[in-house]
């Protein structure tokens, strides 16, 4: 705690900062040196993560922290803000990257060029997403981290994810003008981008003037809900994210809950004083339909890489459906749940890469990865018989049961089933919807809904997965075990173990995504944290009283 | 001059989302194209329009916003501009990978 002290506000730049530089570094060394590369990337993201937690701890103790960039008063520059949501964000979203690239440095990181520093700046771009208390510069973060994740998504070529990256690209091009249109417009209307200062301004809106700001928050919600997979906007998701290298699909997990993010960090602040709650009806009902149509997804699909990408979908419709009924206590519910089922995702598809070669034999098909298909059997002929095959492509005995175990965990995650951590967060959700639902709140009916929809989400993703895995380890003739690398099984086994960590320690964390989700609701301190920001005297100068 | 610029960036924005509905990869890069001109112009216009006005102070003009123009919209448009640009580019570049290797424009990759 008390080395943290000195380093604020400073501390809130260097998750930006650290990937960038580190990127930059990576691109003077050209395309080779892959090693250096990624262990360059493993020390940012691990940074990364310590600073996060570093944050973690000191916005819960001290409560919100605003940066101010180019040392302007707080309306006029950009800002960045720490508060408890978006430092669990910005770690979460350095755990999925510290994972991505360990199991990448295996063997897909040859698969193309400039992949680590791709995933630098994705690294980059959510961080700074997370962290920005400034509209229009979320905007610029965004297309940062979606410029990178074009890169990601074509990395290892081939047809197929060739063609899901031009509608991935489309998509995203289009939400990005509706994303400028709604900002701008709400620009216009407020004339302010300061989302703090927004909080104040919006109240004073006149009445003559209010249906342009309801369609400014509408058309940035939809932006916004495109990027979270809502439905109808979420067709793109399941061909790009199953068509993507595994690492990059893990990776990818966390990009759904960037506009998740966004929606209930501009919802709230832009709703918190106002008198009507616009739209709120309408996000709960496109969770129910996103959640019910992703679950019927997995039951209709039997392609393990489409599965979890429907998976992702149910989360995303789970948590906008869980925002859309604006109680603070199943939000905290929610963040929970965002959290296990991002770690849970991203563990999946990085199991489905292992268990998918393995039933190939070890092969990976030509179409799948042109290039990297390529560079393997360049491997095979050099390094067969010396230390690094070794050490690094050793078959040992466990390692079906290694897998086997890890796709029962990760269904265990996905379902929300106990006694890991997404189960946590369902019966957060639940317990608040019980409380509530049971007062007679006057949208009781809509709560029994959401519950319904959480427990039979749940179940049916809980048949496609149990389906998936006896198709895989039960339907299927004994072969010889799969050759798992330590890069490869590190990080499924890290994040399983972060997930048993957080039900291990579920109490103080529910009290914190607790708190992060009552500031959404009562967000005085975060405005004031901006507003009574102090401005750095420029050197030399006197001490103003 | 409201209701010109209104008129074009209604018809900029209108062709724009048709060709972005079209199947052919060329179509839909123009159509992009013409929806990011018409969010360009509408950032500009949402600092209202105005002749002869500058963004930055003068000496000897008074004070009020009768005399200026909202610098802001100029800035952000700028920024919207270079990242549309970009962007522009790089889907060029997926739609030249992708005539490549599937032989066809459509943006299914087959018909």
């Amino acid at each position: 705690m008390t080395w943290i002290a000195p380093l604020m506000p400073h501390l809130l730049v260097v998750p930006i900062l650290l990937p960038m530089l580190a990127a930059g570094v990576m691109l003077a060394f050209g395309e080779g040196h892959r090693d250096i590369k990624s262990r360059i990337s493993l020390v940012v993201t691990s940074a990364n993560i310590v600073v996060a937690l570093a944050l973690a701890v000191w916005v819960h103790a001290h409560g919100p922290v605003a940066y101010l960039m180019g040392n302007w008063p707080a309306p006029f520059g950009i800002v960045l803000v720490v508060d408890r949501l978006s430092a669990v964000m910005v770690l979460l979203a350095a755990v999925v990257a510290l994972c991505a690239v360990l199991f990448s440095s295996a063997r897909w990181d040859k698969a193309g060029v400039h992949y680590y520093p791709l995933a630098m700046l994705l690294l980059m771009g959510l961080s700074g997403a997370f962290l920005t208390g400034d509209l229009f510069n979320l905007y610029v973060y965004f297309e940062i981290l979606l410029a990178a994740s074009y890169g990601l998504l074509l990395h290892g070529s081939g047809r197929q994810r060739v063609s899901a990256s031009v509608h991935y690209v489309a998509v995203n091009l289009a939400a990005s003008s509706l994303f400028l249109i709604g900002a701008t417009t709400i620009y216009g209307v407020t004339g302010t981008l300061n989302m703090a200062d927004l909080v104040q301004r919006v109240v004073e809106v006149p009445a003559a003037d209010r249906w342009l700001l309801h369609v400014g928050a509408g058309v940035l919600s939809v932006a916004f809900l495109a990027k979270a997979a809502a439905w109808p906007l979420n067709f793109w998701l399941v061909p790009a994210y199953s068509s993507a290298t595994a690492p990059v699909a893990a990776y990818f997990a966390i990009m759904t809950k960037v506009g998740f993010y966004s929606v209930i960090r501009m919802a709230s602040l832009i709703y918190a004083e106002s008198p009507e709650q616009f739209g709120r009806a309408g996000l709960f009902a496109l969770g129910v339909v996103t959640a019910i149509l992703g679950a019927l997804g997995m039951v209709g699909t039997l392609k393990l890489a489409r599965l979890a990408s429907y998976g992702v979908m149910v989360s995303s419709g789970t948590l906008i459906a869980a925002f859309g009924l604006q109680h603070w206590e199943i939000t905290g519910g929610a963040i929970f749940y965002l959290v296990s089922s991002v770690l849970g995702a991203c563990a999946l598809y990085l199991l489905i890469d292992l268990i998918e070669r393995w039933q190939n034999l070890g092969a990976t098909l030509e179409d799948d990865a042109p290039f990297l298909a390529a560079s393997f059997a360049d491997d095979q002929n050099v390094n067969l018989d010396d230390d690094e095959e070794r050490l690094i492509g050793r078959s040992f005995p466990a390692s079906t049961a290694f897998l086997a175990l890890a796709f029962l965990v990760c269904t265990l995650m996905i379902a929300g089933l106990p006694p890991l951590s997404s189960f946590v967060g369902k019966v957060a959700m639940l317990s608040a919807s019980l409380t509530l639902g049971g007062n007679a709140a006057d949208d009781a009916g809509k709560i029994w809904v959401f519950m319904a929809v959480l427990l039979g989400t749940g179940l049916l993703s809980l048949i496609a997965l149990t389906r998936a895995g006896i198709r895989t380890f039960w339907a299927t003739p004994l072969r010889e075990g799969p050759r798992l690398r330590l890069a490869e099984g590190l990080p499924v086994g890290l994040l399983l173990l972060t997930a048993l960590a957080i039900t291990a320690a579920a109490n103080p964390i529910l009290e914190y995504v607790n708190g992060a989700a009552k500031s959404l609701y009562y967000p005085g301190a975060y405005v004031e944290s901006v507003m009574r920001a102090p401005i750095v005297p420029p050197p030399g100068a006197k001490e103003t009283p | 001059m409201e209701l010109v610029l209104a008129l074009g960036i209604g018809t900029l924005a209108g062709s724009g989302v048709w060709l972005l509905l079209r199947p052919r990869t060329f179509q839909v890069v123009i159509g992009l194209s013409l929806i990011s001109y018409a969010v360009n112009l509408f950032i500009f216009s949402i600092g209202s329009l105005a002749i002869d006005k500058e963004p930055v102070i003068v000496d000897g003009k008074e004070l009020t916003l009768a005399n200026y123009t909202d610098p802001l919209p100029q800035a952000l448009v700028l920024t919207a501009i270079v990242i549309g640009f970009a962007m522009t580019a790089l889907f060029l570049v997926v739609l030249l990978a992708s005539r490549g290797l599937t032989g066809t424009d459509h943006v299914d990759g087959v018909g």
